[in-house]
């Protein structure tokens, strides 16, 4: 068992995420993280999924997912040469006596801080999951108030497509 | 030329080759039976939504054409949707046009509005909501392709009223398909072919595993001629009935949790299962872990998904299995080597033929009644079933020659498929005679379609196997629930004689096995209206030979007597 991200290519029309997501829950398949969004044509959309299964669920997922009419193509870019995002913003307590060390964390992760409260900041960090689990580690000693990831996105390296 | 969205829906229908419609109208298909009025489509009015659905899918079962329904929004709609989930589990094709209200009103819960194609997701091939009159031909033209091609399926379209209301200057010229995440399968891949006629031709006890996909494929004379080539043994599933002539001696009957015993031992001992059409559902297996523990498999099948979904295949081969089986037989040429495994075989079906006892009452005994039947009509009838033990005594007694003459509802088990299902082979198939076999807990559940046939003057004949109990639960509930019939009793129940009558057909009551011949020729005889036999059978015979659920295939309960 294994996390595999899925790049699922669909037709842009309402509903097709709901087949999709049906699709997972309805033959008991797991997804982590899912993303989804317009591609550079607008008539596209791509879902990213990670799910969690060996090569027997993957295949299964896969077949399940191309017998669905919208969906135009999938790669699995587990194995291949991508570069895997996600963004996250983190709503931390922070009041000044503990605002310059997580002004240092956020530098040492190269997050970024995208709103300042009286009590609390806002940062913001892109990176692959395991950037990611760590600031939110090392953040949670201060309290965090507030969490949300877009989930991950992928693209595989190079010019194939 | 300016056109009513309804008059365009009618006009893609006839460019389909659909002559017949099931339906049900209702305030927002208002439209589209305005303009069916004048229409030269023929309209069966079902009296219930479910048994409209049932009665497209028996048609489509019986012709291999695309049955058609109609119904309205909300309650319509909704009373469709387990003639839906019975057509895709089944794999049958259908087009559902479901009416919706108005677009301006659709999400402010207006009268007789549900989510249809949100419910129905999980259960059609695809589904649509047509949100403009533009979009009308353009989606039926990819509707029928959907459901017709590849693993064939149910699509509900589902029409917005204004949308059918409004005209628009419509150019059938200019319709386009627009399907660029569908390909139909065409071809094979070669080298698993050359495999697969590698195996065979090494195999000392191949077994041939043929399934719903033969019929829906029309590959019954490719899968005969591979058989017949090397005098391989066939076994058939529930849906594969009728796929191989049923009085063939390489013929082992059904297999898996009913199946006879034979079939059984011989996927056991089996060391090539050629798996044509199938899904290795769990009522065939039993126990995964231990079915054909000894065999290499070949599975042949349209869906990719289905492969290696339930067991590990050795050679796997995606396409139409008409297309495949031809490529096979292609490259076998005819030798028969297997005269030790026929042997066996032989040996199996002489120790354990399909065997009942005696009534303990002295009355019908059911499986006497199938084999009545069987012998007033040698294969040449369309029959239906409804669930539970009638349906499987009607596959195991009853031997099918050839494909769409057995329409059940194999994989969803739909009690009150029959009747309907019935209805629609008779419409499609005017020339054989149509039977449903039915049971006295199920032929209640669409029993209201009589009206249907009584008003179309079809002669459908409906034989009740009456044992006053839901009997399959009933046998379920003796052998594991230690004989506890909690809520199985169904000895409260109309008389369907006078009830037959009421509706208009023919009610005859059998209580004695002496009558039962002359009641089954004398309906046979009809030629206007529907026969009820009310056929009073032994109380409490069970359904043997019988795997336990979870149990192995070679380790099967009863047979022997009752």
């Amino acid at each position: 068992m294994r996390k595999h991200t899925l790049a699922v290519i669909v037709e842009n029309r309402p509903g097709v995420l709901t087949r999709v997501t049906t699709l997972f829950r309805r033959r008991g398949y797991n997804i982590e993280s899912l993303a989804v969004g317009e591609t550079e044509n607008p008539s596209i959309s791509r879902i990213t999924i990670v799910v969690m299964g060996d090569e027997k669920i993957l295949e299964q997922v896969t077949k399940q997912l191309y017998k669905l009419v919208d969906v135009i193509k999938i790669v699995d870019i587990t194995d291949k040469r991508s570069v895997e995002r996600e963004l996250v913003m983190v709503k931390v307590r922070a009041d000044v006596n503990v605002r310059a060390e997580i002004v240092q964390i956020v530098d040492i992760f190269r997050a970024r801080i995208v709103d300042i409260g009286k009590t609390s900041l806002i940062i913001e960090v892109t990176g692959d999951s395991a950037k990611i689990d760590a600031i939110v580690e090392s953040l949670k000693p201060f309290g965090i108030i507030e969490l949300v990831r877009t989930g991950i996105v992928a693209m595989v390296r190079g010019e194939i497509k | 030329m300016q056109l009513k969205g309804a008059e365009i829906l009618l006009r893609c229908l006839q460019d389909e080759g659909v002559d017949t419609v099931f339906g049900y109208p209702g305030g927002a298909v208002l439209p589209i039976y305005d303009a069916l009025f004048e229409s030269s489509i023929r309209h069966i009015l079902g009296r219930h939504e479910q048994g409209v659905a049932h009665a497209a899918d028996g048609y489509a079962r019986a012709t291999g054409k695309v049955g058609v329904c109609i119904a309205t929004s909300g309650p319509g709609a909704t009373n469709l949707v387990t003639g839906i989930a019975t057509a895709n589990m089944d794999s049958i094709p259908l087009v559902c046009f479901t009416g919706q209200v108005g677009t301006p009103f659709i999400g402010r819960d207006a009268f007789q509005e549900a989510d249809i194609t949100g419910i129905t997701m999980p259960i059609t091939k695809h589904n649509y909501v047509v949100e403009r009159t533009e979009d009308v031909a353009r989606t039926v033209k990819e509707a029928f392709y959907i459901a017709s091609t590849n693993r064939p399926g149910p699509v509900v379209v589902d029409l917005p009223k204004d949308v059918m209301e409004r005209s628009i200057d419509y150019k059938p010229e200019e319709v386009e398909v627009n399907l660029r995440g569908y390909r139909v399968m065409k071809g094979y891949n070669s080298g698993q072919v050359i495999s697969a006629v590698e195996l065979i031709k090494t195999a000392k006890r191949p077994v041939i595993y043929a399934g719903g996909g033969v019929i829906s494929s029309n590959a019954a004379a490719e899968l005969r001629e591979l058989a017949l080539k090397r005098k391989i043994p066939v076994t058939t599933t529930l849906m594969g009935m009728g796929a191989f002539p049923g009085n063939n001696y390489l013929n082992l009957g059904m297999l898996g949790m009913h199946g006879t015993r034979y079939a059984n031992y011989a996927i056991g001992e089996s060391d090539l299962l050629i798996a044509v059409g199938v899904r290795f559902d769990d009522r065939v297996t039993g126990n995964i872990a231990t079915f054909a523990p000894h065999a290499r498999v070949i599975h042949i099948d349209i869906d990719a998904a289905e492969i290696g979904k339930n067991v590990d295949v050795d050679v796997p081969i995606v396409g139409q299995v008409k297309e495949v089986l031809q490529g096979i037989n292609q490259r076998l040429d005819e030798v028969t080597e297997y005269w030790e495994w026929h042997q066996t075989i032989d040996r199996w079906k002489e120790e354990y033929p399909l065997r009942y006892g005696n009534s303990c009452e002295g009355r019908i005994m059911p499986q006497n009644v199938i084999e009545k039947i069987y012998d007033l009509t040698r294969g040449n009838a369309i029959i239906t079933t409804e669930v539970g033990q009638n349906q499987m005594w009607a596959a195991q007694y009853y031997k099918f020659e050839h494909p769409r003459t057995f329409l059940t509802s194999g994989g969803l088990g739909t009690m009150g498929y029959g009747l309907p299902a019935a209805i629609g082979a008779k419409i499609g198939r005017p020339d054989l005679p149509v039977i449903d076999i039915a049971g006295d807990g199920s032929i209640q559940m669409n029993i209201q379609e009589l009206a249907t046939a009584v008003q179309y003057q079809l002669p459908v004949i409906v034989c009740i196997l009456n044992n006053q109990f839901l009997g399959m639960v009933r046998q379920w509930q003796g052998l594991f629930y230690g004989g506890r019939y909690s809520y199985t009793d169904m000895s409260y129940q109309p008389d369907f004689v006078k009830l037959a009558e009421a509706f208009g057909a023919i009610g005859l009551r059998v209580s004695r096995e002496e009558e039962l011949n002359q009641a089954l020729e004398q309906a046979l005889q009809v030629t206007d209206r529907p026969v009820v036999l009310d056929i009073l059978v032994e109380r409490e015979a069970d359904v043997y030979p019988m795997v336990p659920p979870g149990g192995s295939l070679s380790h099967m309960l009863g047979g022997d007597e009752i």
